[in-house]
């Protein structure tokens, strides 16, 4: 199973180059496990005044998170990310922890269970080994947030979305356990935190009430966080999360998936 | 490798950036000299933290508060908290997701000597989902140590500060989004004893209270979310001390015994209501609002702000429940801000007597007031026909008569005598008369059944609402006999002998 995760992510790199070579265009089909998110404007939570939106153009994401097995897949190609091997600086003693051994996933590991305990660092040189690489923040925050013109729909994900990271997690579920979303994706909530490309390009105010920095000042009076959204409560909660890590960081809830450049 | 490293650096800068506007920590103290070069009295010594004796804290699980400091010297005093998020019992069969400092809420009670170097040890449980961090409102400093201390799960932190001020101080997590944090219970006391201690006490208790939103309606069963719309119209669920309905009541309650002095450490976490502490029956002898050195007397109701706290030592004197409420009274009544103080020992009755007098009180529906009332009435038609009479009565009986004879005077079996077609009332105008004056007692045969029962004295009606009363029912319940007369009525009176007058002239 583990064998042919490994394949598969290779395989990807191939149908990757094959498209490119050929010439496809946007209609092609996404590759195998990702599915295409449309680009758009993406407004960091905490904007600089003046800032433009960013445009995000269209981009492949992977349809569930990096699994255990996947991870073993890895690790066994490239011995430098065993647990017993990698650099402390670039993941920490808790890196894969919950392994039974270098090689061996162990029943606090299920195979296809997202693969947390993997840091930064790590989750980058997986996604590089499979021709991906890690989504940014805010195709990341695209993916997740597809357009819902129902007001009240909306307001109930956020409350779902709410309701999930309010609760400890005990043990992961197997990925794909949750629902897709509008855009085929699925686990983008309710299952994990996962890393992004630039996890700490936000930082999270405990408050806006500064009279010394200026950026916050913007952010306080400028009118650029509207009433509506100091009440996203969930993605005060994962900026604050990422805010709170560092690339070495290895954690139990934390995990990721891979994005690549549309052809 | 250099970009990896450039990109934390700018991350733990912007932590720091976004968490320093939350400085809620107490204002700086100045400087030991004052403008005029007086020596400040509040100024502290020069210490070596190099030199300073260690000691680890003895922190206090609520609702006991943590002991005596009992040091006449400064010291570095190592805390160490664990944040745990886990779902615990809210109410009887409600369950909730709760962060808490060190387990509990409120978290773990912390009392240092000001002077006293602290330093703090956060560490943030690995299963936790989140990040989390400390703000404690002793700290001098920017953000109360919410920057220093901001925390992944699975990780540890450590920073340092000097008790600067005295007082007794809320601690909460800053981490954004904040009002949920602290709605979830990450709150608690640190308490900075002056140089030579707080005055001694018999009891200590620890006691915060905090708001609480949850999906679910007051004690609807079940693992109830968090209610992000209900915070944010600040219009919380539960309203609780320690963290739980009935925390601190029936066995858990809190106790004393008379002639101890009782000492409340008073938090309020919020995140958004401000607490009209009271404790029903007690007076506080002395409130040390903030822990502040200027001392309050004799206080019935004391403020507690979101983020503050309060000292309040009253002595109890005499036995009882006393009830810990929340007097914006709502709170206590539907949303559980309800404790209870057991306190033991000899009755003082100067003090408290208990009840002495329990009896009815008729106001202005006692007979007398009503038959003044039908009297005017009465007059103001120029008259009282037979029937306006017996209408009277009938109230009287109704009000009076029929709680024994019955409704309709069909009296009850071998207890009551029947008035319905009794031959024993209607037999004897003048018997009938002398039984509602002066009572009856032993035995009588009525109808042919046996009684034994006692009737007492109706001599307080008036000789008008008697022959009303009488008339009526000479003329009820298939009895057929003629009206009585006041005059007939105060005849019967005038017999009777003269009640004592209780020794006065």
């Amino acid at each position: 199973m583990s064998g042919s995760a490994g394949v598969r992510a290779r395989l990807a790199v191939w149908f990757g180059v094959a498209m490119l070579a050929v010439g496809a265009g946007p209609a092609e089909a996404p590759p195998p496990g990702m599915q295409r998110v449309p680009g758009g404007a993406y407004t960091p939570f905490y904007p600089v005044k003046g800032e433009q939106p960013t445009q995000v153009a269209p981009f492949y994401l992977d349809m569930l998170p990096v699994t255990n097995a996947q991870m073993l897949e890895f690790v066994r190609d490239e011995p430098a990310w065993r647990r017993s091997q990698v650099s402390p600086l670039l993941a920490d003693a808790a890196y894969l922890s919950h392994w039974a051994g270098d090689l061996e996933l162990g029943a606090d590991a299920p195979p296809d269970a997202p693969a947390t305990f993997v840091s930064w660092f790590a989750a980058d040189a997986w996604c590089r080994h499979a021709g991906k690489r890690l989504p940014t923040e805010a195709e990341w925050e695209l993916a997740a947030s597809p357009p819902v013109e129902d007001e009240a729909a909306r307001a109930e994900t956020e409350r779902r979305i709410l309701a999930f990271y309010a609760r400890p997690r005990g043990t992961l579920p197997r990925v794909g356990s949750t629902p897709p979303n509008a855009y085929g994706v699925r686990d983008l909530h309710g299952v994990i935190w996962e890393w992004v490309e630039d996890f700490n390009a936000s930082f999270a105010a405990s408050d806006a009430r500064s009279d010394r920095d200026r950026e916050l000042e913007n952010i306080c009076g400028g009118g650029a966080l509207g009433a509506a959204d100091t009440r996203r409560y969930a993605t005060f909660m994962r900026i604050a999360f990422r805010s709170s890590l560092q690339a070495s960081y290895a954690l139990h809830h934390l995990g990721f998936r891979c994005a690549r450049d549309l052809p | 490798m250099q970009s990896f490293r450039s990109r934390g650096a700018r991350a733990i800068a912007g932590v720091a950036f976004g968490l320093v506007a939350f400085a809620c920590g107490p204002a700086e103290r100045g400087p030991a000299e004052s403008a005029t070069g007086a020596r400040d009295p509040q100024a502290l010594p020069a210490i070596d933290p190099q030199q300073l004796p260690v000691v680890e804290a003895q922190l206090g699980t609520p609702p006991h508060a943590a002991p005596p400091v009992g040091r006449d010297h400064p010291a570095k005093v190592v805390v160490k908290i664990e944040v745990k998020e886990l779902v615990a019992e809210i109410a009887d069969g409600v369950q909730y997701t709760f962060w808490t400092f060190g387990g509990t809420v409120p978290g773990p009670m912390i009392r240092v000597r000001r002077g006293d170097l602290v330093e703090l040890h956060l560490m943030n449980h690995p299963d936790n989902a989140m990040p989390h961090n400390i703000d404690l409102h002793a700290v001098t400093g920017p953000g109360g140590g919410a920057a220093s201390t901001f925390t992944a799960p699975g990780h540890q932190s450590q920073f340092s500060f000097r008790a600067l001020n005295e007082g007794v101080y809320i601690y909460h997590c800053a981490t954004a989004p904040v009002p949920m944090h602290v709605a979830n219970g990450m709150y608690g006391l640190i308490v900075v004893e002056p140089e030579s201690g707080l005055p001694a006490a018999d009891r200590e208790y620890y006691v915060v209270q905090g708001d609480f939103y949850t999906r679910g309606g007051y004690r609807e069963p079940g693992l109830q979310p968090f209610d992000m719309d209900k915070q944010i119209l600040e219009q919380p669920t539960y309203v609780l001390f320690n963290g739980r309905n009935g925390a601190l009541v029936g066995d858990h309650a809190l106790t004393a015994k008379v002639g101890e002095r009782v000492r409340l450490f008073v938090g309020n976490g919020g995140p958004n209501l401000v607490s009209s502490f009271h404790v029903i029956g007690e007076i506080f002898d002395e409130v040390r609002h903030e822990g502040a050195r200027e001392i309050t007397h004799d206080v019935q109701t004391t403020l507690v702000p979101a983020g503050g706290a309060a000292i309040v030592d009253f002595r109890v004197e005499v036995p009882g429940t006393f009830v810990l409420v929340d007097h914006s009274l709502i709170r206590a009544f539907n949303k559980g801000a309800l404790g209870m103080l057991k306190v033991d020992g000899p009755e003082d009755l100067q003090i408290y007597s208990g009840k002495e007098v329990d009896e009815a009180y008729l106001a202005e529906y006692s007979a007398t007031a009503l038959e003044a009332k039908r009297a005017a009435a009465t007059a103001a038609a120029g008259g009282e026909t037979l029937e306006a009479r017996l209408a009277q009565g009938r109230a009287t009986f109704q009000g009076t008569c029929s709680t024994c004879h019955q409704a309709e005077g069909q009296g009850l079996a071998s207890v009551f005598p029947p008035l319905a077609k009794s031959d024993y009332l209607m037999a004897d105008k003048q018997r009938a008369i002398h039984v509602v004056l002066a009572g009856l007692s032993g035995p009588v045969t009525v109808n042919g059944q046996p009684y034994n029962n006692v009737m007492p004295s109706w001599a307080h009606l008036t000789d008008h609402e008697i022959a009303n009363v009488l008339s009526y029912v000479r003329s009820s319940f298939g009895n057929q006999g003629e009206p009585v007369t006041d005059e007939e009525v105060a005849a019967v009176r005038a017999s009777l002998p003269k009640p004592a007058q209780g020794g006065h002239p």
